[in-house]
Parts: structure tokens; sequence; C-alpha cells
């Protein structure tokens, strides 16, 4: 058991060197020099080589990589190009709003495809089980962003129950903080949650065959029970994957939505840095977005273990 | 009155007495099916099945694979295919809580009073030990939960001490140390041990059991089938055992029911269908298990042709399209000769025995 662990805490240390090698040598390899993009075209050389001087730009790119990746391991990303303020507090700030935005979606798609996914299994001959799935069909094939502009013409702009865009902090004020969150929330959690409803319908179906579900009916517990009881944690292997990719997805997909309904998150922070050109401010949001999916794939690994005991054996 | 068998193949831990003397009243019934049909559409799967086990009788049930024996158990459990529509009676009575008897009608009884009496007053013991077991719980805590269910124990506690006794009794080597243990971390022949131990848990009135030795090594099969039968002789418990394996039937059983085709073609005391078998389907059974037994121009003997899908077997005798001695007779479904549905046959050309021992 805990020789899986460090195994796979090996594997998490070793993505992450790859991964913010690949990061930095995309940027470098992008045409165009950084601090010339940052000065835009209208610079003077004499501009430029100072900016290039004062980022270190002069640097060979090895050593310019280690000075990066150690400012990151100790959670500092440096200095903007363009604006020349710290990136470190923006991200904070920006990731901070994101990932409530991810959970509070995240959240509301679990809560949707748990139950439905099991009642569509359980009822998959029945017409109460078709409509379910015929309706979960219509939200994978929506996408997020249209979901969003949806909730907002009828429940914003029709129906003015509830603000069209925005974000408060919820330690200024959570009730509109609440308010602002549930849209968008919504318009990520009600498409993930769909797509996630027919995997959790098919892991359960899977687990309905089971020879072990036979053996606790045969026990004396009523189908319900039997499955709660053990057919539920054996349909959680393929579930837990697909919620691992589906974080992935919501943490890289929030963008599109932050966009729509004006939220300062992470998304918007990379879009902004993309049209402003400030390139380090892209490689580190870049390179935080990596990170949470490599955390994300690990949590994953770990609850593998902690779900199948099968899994915790090394030698096989 | 039975006889063992002189060729035991197995050690059973001893027969039970035979019992006769006819001043006890007969044992009560502990499973009683009557007129037991299951169609699937319009396939008849099972057709007209009595079987009657009764307290401490041990009853066997074999046949080829698709003979319809593992439908006939699951029917007598309540756990038949949702789309499967059984028909005619299967009463089931057990000790209840309190040690009162309790009846169950299977076929009429809602999913609760089903609940109530699988695991309790009748038990399984399915025919793949590798997959029987719920592979993310510890095996003590799947033997302690069907007490639990029930509430036979007074608490968890006294639930998690006596599974492993019973793990203990089933002979796991170390006990407390295989309750912790999760099913792949055990050979098969110990899985349907702790299968075994779980089954006899609440002291079941039945004991069903669905080829469970046919998924174990042979050196295994033998241990296994002596904690099974050792197991329903101490709880005075009915046996009804499922198998393709006669030489386990002739070691196991003192009656045997023969299906073929959803339908009991012969039924009677072991010895006398193993040593006279009337019906044509037996003596072919029976011929092809004989490995001592060899055709004059060589090679074991068979029954010609293969078991027909569900729901394709001919109208009239279902074994006809594979039967040498098969007339137009045949055609209409021979009628049950025989003292009663516990000793006799339907076949219209049985073998008869004076003329030699076979024909």
């Amino acid at each position: 058991m805990l020789l899986r662990i460090a195994e796979r805490t090996a594997v998490l240390l070793v993505s992450l060197g790859v991964s913010s090698a690949l990061v930095f040598g995309f940027m470098v390899l992008l045409p165009g020099d950084p601090a010339r993009v940052a000065l835009g075209v209208n610079a003077t050389e004499a501009d430029v080589s100072r900016l290039r001087l004062e980022f270190g730009l002069e640097r060979p790119l090895v050593e310019q990589y280690l000075s990066w990746v150690g400012g990151l391991v100790h959670l500092d990303p440096g200095i903007s190009y363009v604006s020349r303020a710290q990136i470190g507090p923006q991200i904070a700030d920006r990731l901070q709003v994101s990932l409530i935005l991810v959970a509070a979606s995240m959240t509301i798609a679990v809560a949707l495809a748990l139950p439905f996914g099991t009642l569509m299994a359980v009822h998959h001959r029945k017409a109460s089980g078709l409509v379910l799935s015929a309706l979960s069909q219509v939200g994978v094939a929506v996408p997020a962003f249209l979901a969003g502009i949806l909730l907002i013409t009828v429940f914003a702009v029709q129906l003015r129950w509830l603000p069209a865009s925005g974000w408060t902090p919820p330690a200024y004020d959570p009730g509109m903080f609440l308010q602002q969150l549930l849209l968008p929330a919504l318009s990520l959690g009600l498409v993930q949650g769909a797509v996630l409803t027919r995997y959790v319908r098919s892991a359960v179906l899977d687990v309905l065959r089971e020879d072990f579900l036979r053996t606790a009916r045969a026990k004396g517990l009523t189908p319900m029970r039997a499955l709660v009881r053990h057919g539920l944690r054996n349909a959680a292997v393929p579930v837990v994957t697909v919620l691992g990719l589906q974080l992935a997805t919501l943490l890289v997909g929030a963008v599109v939505i932050e966009r729509v309904f004006v939220i300062p998150g992470l998304g918007s922070l990379l879009l902004d840095a993309v049209g402003n050109r400030d390139l380090i401010v892209v490689q580190d949001v870049v390179m935080v977005l990596v990170v949470a999916v490599l955390i994300v794939n690990f949590v994953v690994d770990l609850l593998y273990l902690a779900i199948d005991p099968r899994l915790r054996t090394v030698a096989r | 009155m039975t006889a063992a068998p002189e060729h035991t193949a197995y050690p059973v831990g001893g027969m039970p007495p035979t019992r006769t003397p006819a001043d006890t009243p007969p044992p009560a019934d502990v499973a009683r099916v009557r007129d037991l049909a299951v169609t699937v559409g319009h396939k008849p799967l099972l057709i007209d099945v009595d079987l009657t086990v009764r307290r401490g009788e041990r009853v066997g049930l074999i046949g080829e694979s698709g003979s319809g024996k593992s439908l006939t158990a699951l029917a007598i459990m309540g756990l038949l295919p949702e789309d499967l529509a059984p028909t005619g009676s299967v009463v089931v009575t057990g000790q209840g809580p309190g040690g009162i008897a309790r009846t169950t009608s299977v076929l009429e009884a809602g999913e609760h009073g089903l609940a109530a009496m699988r695991g309790r007053d009748v038990a399984m013991v399915f025919q793949e030990p590798m997959t029987a077991l719920n592979p993310t719980m510890r095996v003590g805590a799947q033997v302690a939960e069907v007490m639990t269910i029930h509430r036979t124990v007074a608490d968890r506690g006294a639930a998690a001490r006596r599974a492993v006794e019973l793990l203990d009794k089933v002979g796991l080597p170390d006990a407390a140390e295989a309750a912790r243990a999760y099913p792949h971390q055990l050979s098969g022949g110990q899985r349907q041990r702790v299968v075994v131990a779980m089954a006899l848990a609440n002291d079941p009135a039945l004991l069903i059991c669905d080829e469970p030795t046919t998924a174990l090594d042979v050196t295994v099969q033998a241990l296994v089938l002596d904690l099974i039968v050792r197991g329903v002789e101490a709880r005075d418990a009915g046996l009804l055992f499922i198998t393709h394996d006669l030489a386990v039937v002739a070691s196991v059983c003192e009656r045997v029911l023969v299906m073929y085709g959803g339908r009991v073609v012969e039924a009677g005391p072991v010895l006398d269908v193993f040593t006279r078998p009337r019906h044509r389907y037996t003596r072919g059974l029976i011929g092809a298990s004989d490995l001592d037994l060899s055709r004059p121009e060589g090679g074991l003997y068979t029954i010609q042709g293969s078991v027909p899908a569900a729901g394709r077997f001919p109208a009239g005798c279902v074994f006809r399209n594979r039967c040498t001695h098969a007339t137009v007779e045949c055609e209409a479904v021979p009628p049950w000769v025989g003292s009663g549905p516990e000793e006799g046959f339907a076949c219209a050309h049985p073998v008869v025995h004076h003329e030699g021992g076979g024909s």
C-alpha cells in the first residue's frame, strides 16, 4: 500500500518536471522575442534590450528555466513584462475564483449524476429510465457556453430572478456571491452532470450483473440495499476516472464560461494575458492549470487505492 | 429406504443413520415445488417441475447444462430474472424469528418477504467462488453481514466474532486473520469455504448448492463437499444439490431428480436410479459418466447430439430428437409412471432391467 502511494507520488513529481520543461520549451519555441512582443511594434531597440536585460532573457535557457521553476516552487512566479506587477497575488486571486466555480459545478454534476445515473441503471428497461436517458443525451449534446446563454436569457433577462453576470467575493456579500455563482455553476454543472450520469449508469449496470450482487440478494438484502451496500463502491472506480477527467476539463473549460458571465477567474487572466502579449503570465497560468490537472490525476490514483483493495497489492 | 452407494467416491464424514421407523412423523417439507413452469416470452424454460426437500434430506438434481437445474434453484430462492414469468407453486418453510416456523410462498411473496426468507430459511452456494464475493469488502464482514441482516446475533460485535468462528469451522487456517482478508487474497477453494460459512451462518432449513465444486481443483472438491454435508447434517437442514457430476450425487445425496429440457424426467432413490435407470435419458447420462463402460467398437458412451437451446426442445418427449428408441408414440408427452413425484419416470420406452441390466 505505502509502496503504491510512493510510486504514485514519484509519477506525480516526474510529470511535474517534464510538463514544466514542456511549457517552458513551447514558450521559447514561439516565434518572436518576448520583450519585443511585450513592448509592441513601435518599441526602440534600446527599450527592447533594456527589458531583455531586466528580465534576464540574455541568460542561457537552462538558467532561465531553472530560475523560473525555482520561483514557482517558492510560489513566486515572477513579474509581468507588461504591467511590472507581481504575478503571484494575481494568480492566487483568480485561482480562488476559478476553484470555487469548478467546485460548485462539480458538486452540481455529482449531485445530479449519482442518483439519476443509478435510477437509470435500475430502471433501464422501464419508461422512466428511458426518459432520463433521453434527457441526459440532450444534456451531453449542449455545450456549456450555450447552456450559459440559455440560462441567462431565461433566468436573468426574462424572469429577472438572478443576475446575468459579475462576481462578488463570498466574504464580502455571501447572498450576492451565491446569486452570481448559481448560473455559471449550473451551466457547467448541468452539462458535466449529463455526461457523468451516463457513466454512472453504465457502471451501475455493469455492477448489477455481477455475481456478488446476486450473493448479496441471496443473503437477504433487497435489490436496492444490495446495490447500495455492495454495488456502489464497486461501481465507483470507472466513475472516479471520469470525474478526474471532468475536473481537468472544467478547470480549462471554465475559461469560456468566465467570459460569458464576466467572472474574474484564471481563464479571464489567461485570455487577458494573451491579449496583452504578456508571455510570462501566459506561461505561469498554463503551468498552474497543468499542475492542477496533475494533482487531480494523483488524487484519482489515490482514490483507486482507497476504493479497490485489489489494486493495493504491488506484485501481480 | 436408502443405503449409501458402495462406491463412495468422496469422504463425506459418514452417512446419516437411515431414517425409517413408522412411529415417528415424517420430517417437515422445507421446500415444496409443484407444477412449476417458467417461460420467457412464449418459450418454456421449465415445465411441470415437482420437487420436495424435507428436513435432513439430501436431494440431488442432475442433468446436462441447459436442462433447467439452476433455474429451478433460482425459482426456489425467488431470484429468477425479472423477465421470466413463473407459474405453479413454490413453498419454503423455515425457522422464522423466535424459532416459529415461517412459510413463504415464493412466487407470490413481495420483495421484502423474499428478502426475509433468503439467507435465513434458505441459503445458496453458487458455482463460481471467484466472483461470488464482494471484492471491496473483507470476508469476515461479508459473513457477519448475513447475520446482522436477519438479526440472528445480538449486535455487530457478536456477528464479527461469530463470523470468525464460522470461518474457523469451515477450515480456514487462522480464521481471525482470514476474516480480515479481502477475497482476492484467498484461493478459489478458500473463497468457496467462505461462501459456505456465509450460507450456513443462520442455520437455514434448506441449503441449495448449485455446482459448488465444479470450479474447484479436484483435491479441494472433496473437502468442500465434506464441509457442505457435515454442515447440513449438523443443522438437520435439507440439501438440494445441483451437479452434473454423478459420482458426487452418489456420495452426497439420498434421492435424485433427473432433469432434461426443463422437465423432471426421472426421480427416485439414488441407488435405484443409478443402478436401474428407466428413462432413456438417465440411461444415457449414466452411460456417458461411466468410465469403466466402453462401447464394443471403442470409445466411451455418449448421448448423441447436443442439448437444444432454451425453448427449442421438441414437443412431446423433450428427449426424443436425441433418443435412439424414439417412435411416433413419443410425439405425445409421456405420462409419469411411478408411485409419486419422488419416484418414477416419464418415458414411453423405458429401459427394461430383467432382460439383463440394460439395453
